[in-house]
């Protein structure tokens, strides 16, 4: 994960009590009528940061989004940009800028007149307007193209008049709304790189909308998962990734194998479930904050399940199951095996080697994994 | 059966045309006949230019057509910035209490019987007269305060209509790159709908040039447009400066419409691709 270059900035603020956030939001909610869009969001970005808004559709990513660019207002709460309160500061006096979903180019100026209209209306003199619109098309490699209408670009070009719009006016904190949304898969991949070397260079901060788990694991320093118009967890990657906190999260990020049970010991030191679905016990290596005897619920991803056709010597984390399918994606395959409970477990395993002992389709298997693999929630 | 329903549409479409364009095409020719009777072709001396001269030189029909093109010009610039001010209003404020009303209010006119609009105002123009002394008596100015009255209606539901489907993100847009919202109309909105602003402007034009019933109502002595000017003379028979008149017209009319669908076919192209 690339982490910000800058010696003034740290690599992890919010880790930082007494970092300042450059973007304070506080009990933000947006009501249309009975319908909360976004609901009692608290938030800190810190300068630098590359932040991922992710969600399903219609959690209120956009909503949130253009409160902060000023679109929207507050039905309560507050936003504070640069220690500024900027709740009710209209559009056009914010220092922020948006690059919208669907670019919103305006379609009767060339590239070069829809990038200095920004600077135009800071009254910036002609000669220094040139040279910066040059300077900036050149960065989003469109040097050749200032005289073109909108309409006589292809989608990715489009992206990148928006996005060098939105930049030329070098504005602290970049609002960006599914950014990559219409690009393909290809383009996309590569222009998050893209994007994040722009960041690099300019020191902006980011504010990404975007329903593409891989997208924001890609981009984000961290990443904020949000559901009906709540912010659910928030944190880096890794964090959501290995720690989800619910789960709702650990359902959304990436895939996982969801056992429900019982707690039926409790130690500082390790846990216990019975769980009817695995139909045995899944020991996990740390203590978890929950009462004896609650329903929780493990969590264990696809990659970090073992399987084998030999039978494993210990008796918890493991459960028997014969093989029910088989994707081969190149890189790993995904193999479903169904438990005698009826239960379906995804495991994947890498391809390494190009003539491993073949598992088949309705081969009795063993899974196992290891005391640190499993993430215990309880909602 | 393809070939008989292509038959069949061929036959409408000759129909069709025939119905609208064999009363021009014969006012067209007969404007170059010699005769003094509009309906007998007078082989020997025609085609002439006898009655283009004739019309150039009839002040009472020149007179009428520049006050008719004055009151046009004036009402269709009034009505456009009206009726953009009301469809932008009606467009943008969405749920804003009393749209309702108002939207019916400012399309009532184009049901409302021309007699009953003309009649209406022309009471209002003479109560006004007694209260304030103002307008005083009828002439140009009530005439074309009238016209603006009804081609506002027009304008307002095409830049309306324009407006419904306008990308609100492009506003947003140039907003967030710091122009204010009266520079954001003038630069952004303005420009991009300005062909409906057009045929806006053209339609009001049209309707007050051919307006007959509330220019009647309207107008005061020493103020006939040519409508008028035509209606009263075709009481009292045909003449052929009357087919003069009506080709000129429909020659200038071809050119100013062909002109202009040019042209916006043109900025449609780049209006509606997407940005
Ligand atoms: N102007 C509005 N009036 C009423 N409801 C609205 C309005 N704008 C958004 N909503 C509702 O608020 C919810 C959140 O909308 P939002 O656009 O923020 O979703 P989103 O997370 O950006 O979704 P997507 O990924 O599809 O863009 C949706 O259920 C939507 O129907
Ligand atoms: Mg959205």
């Amino acid at each position: 994960m690339p982490k910000p270059t800058d010696p003034a900035l740290k690599a992890s603020p919010w880790t930082d009590s007494d970092a300042k956030p450059y973007v304070r939001v506080e009990k933000l909610t947006k009501s249309f009528g009975e319908f909360k869009a976004v609901d009692d969001v608290s938030l800190n970005i810190y300068q630098g940061e590359i932040f991922c808004l992710l969600g399903a559709s219609g959690c209120g990513k956009t909503t949130l989004l253009r409160m902060l660019g000023g679109f929207e207002k507050p039905s309560s709460g507050r936003i504070f940009i640069d220690g500024e309160d900027m709740t009710g500061v209209p559009p056009y006096e914010r220092p922020v800028n948006m690059m919208f979903q669907s670019y919103a180019l305006f379609p009767h100026m060339t590239v070069e007149q829809n990038v200095a209209f920004g600077l135009k209306q800071d009254r910036v003199a002609k000669a220094e307007i040139r040279e910066r619109v040059a300077t900036m098309l050149e960065l989003v490699k469109l040097g050749g193209f200032a005289q073109r209408k909108p309409h006589q670009l292809s989608g990715g070009q489009k992206q990148r008049v928006a996005l060098a719009r939105s930049l030329v006016k070098r504005p602290k904190l970049l609002l960006l709304d599914e950014p990559l949304g219409a690009l393909d898969k290809k383009l996309r991949e590569h222009t998050q790189f893209e994007l994040i070397g722009l960041q690099h260079r300019l020191g902006v901060t980011f504010v990404v909308v975007t329903h593409d788990q891989e997208e924001a694991m890609t981009l984000a320093s961290r990443i904020g998962v949000m559901d009906h118009g709540e912010i659910v967890q928030s944190g880096t990657p890794s964090e959501i990734y290995e720690f989800p906190s619910s789960k709702f999260v650990a359902d959304f990020i990436g895939s996982v194998n969801i056992f429900e049970g019982r707690l039926i010991e409790d130690e500082p030191a390790y846990v216990r479930i019975a769980s009817p679905e695995l139909g045995g016990i899944i020991h996990v290596g740390h203590g978890i904050s929950a009462a004896s005897d609650t329903v929780v619920w493990a969590a264990v991803r696809p990659e970090k399940i073992n399987m084998s056709t030999e039978a494993p010597t210990a008796t918890d984390n493991v459960a028997r199951g014969a093989v029910q399918d088989i994707a081969y994606l190149g890189d790993l395959s995904i193999y479903l095996v169904k438990l005698p409970t009826g239960k379906v477990v995804r495991v994947t395993q890498p391809n390494t080697s190009r003539h491993a002992e073949a598992i088949t389709w309705d081969q009795q298997v063993y899974l196992s994994w290891d005391d640190s693999s499993p993430v215990v929630v309880t909602r | 059966m393809n070939q008989r329903r292509s038959l069949f549409v061929i036959t409408c479409i000759v129909f069709g045309y025939a119905f609208l364009y064999i009363p021009i095409f014969s006012m067209v020719v007969f404007s170059f006949n010699a005769s003094k009777l509009v309906t007998v072709w007078d082989s020997a001396n025609s085609p002439t230019l006898k009655w283009y001269h004739a019309l150039l030189h009839n002040n009472e029909i020149l007179d009428a057509a520049w006050i008719s093109v004055k009151v046009a010009l004036i009402n269709a610039c009034g009505a456009v910035i009206l009726g953009t001010l009301a469809g932008f209003a009606l467009a943008r404020f969405a749920r804003f209490r009393g749209r309702f009303v108002l939207s019916a209010m400012t399309t009532a006119p184009l049901v409302m019987p021309e007699v009953i609009t003309g009649l209406s105002l022309l009471l209002l123009f003479v109560a006004l007269e007694q209260a304030v002394g103002w307008p005083a008596g009828r002439g140009i100015t009530t005439m074309t305060i009238a016209h603006m009255t009804f081609s506002m209606a027009y304008v307002t539901v095409v830049v309306q209509s324009r407006l419904a489907t306008f990308d609100m993100s492009l506003e947003e847009a140039a907003m967030d790159l710091g122009a204010r919202p009266l520079k954001v109309f003038f630069v952004i909105t303005l420009p991009i709908v300005f062909p409906a602003v057009l045929s806006g402007w053209l339609l009001a034009f049209t309707l007050s040039w051919d307006d007959l019933v509330i220019s009647s109502f309207t107008s005061g002595p020493g103020s006939s447009t040519l409508p008028m000017v035509v209606f009263s003379k075709v009481r009292l028979g045909v003449s052929p400066e009357i087919n003069v008149l009506a080709t000129i017209t429909i020659s200038v009319v071809t050119i100013i419409i062909v002109g202009v669908s040019l042209w916006m076919a043109r900025s449609k192209r780049i209006a509606t691709s997407p940005a």
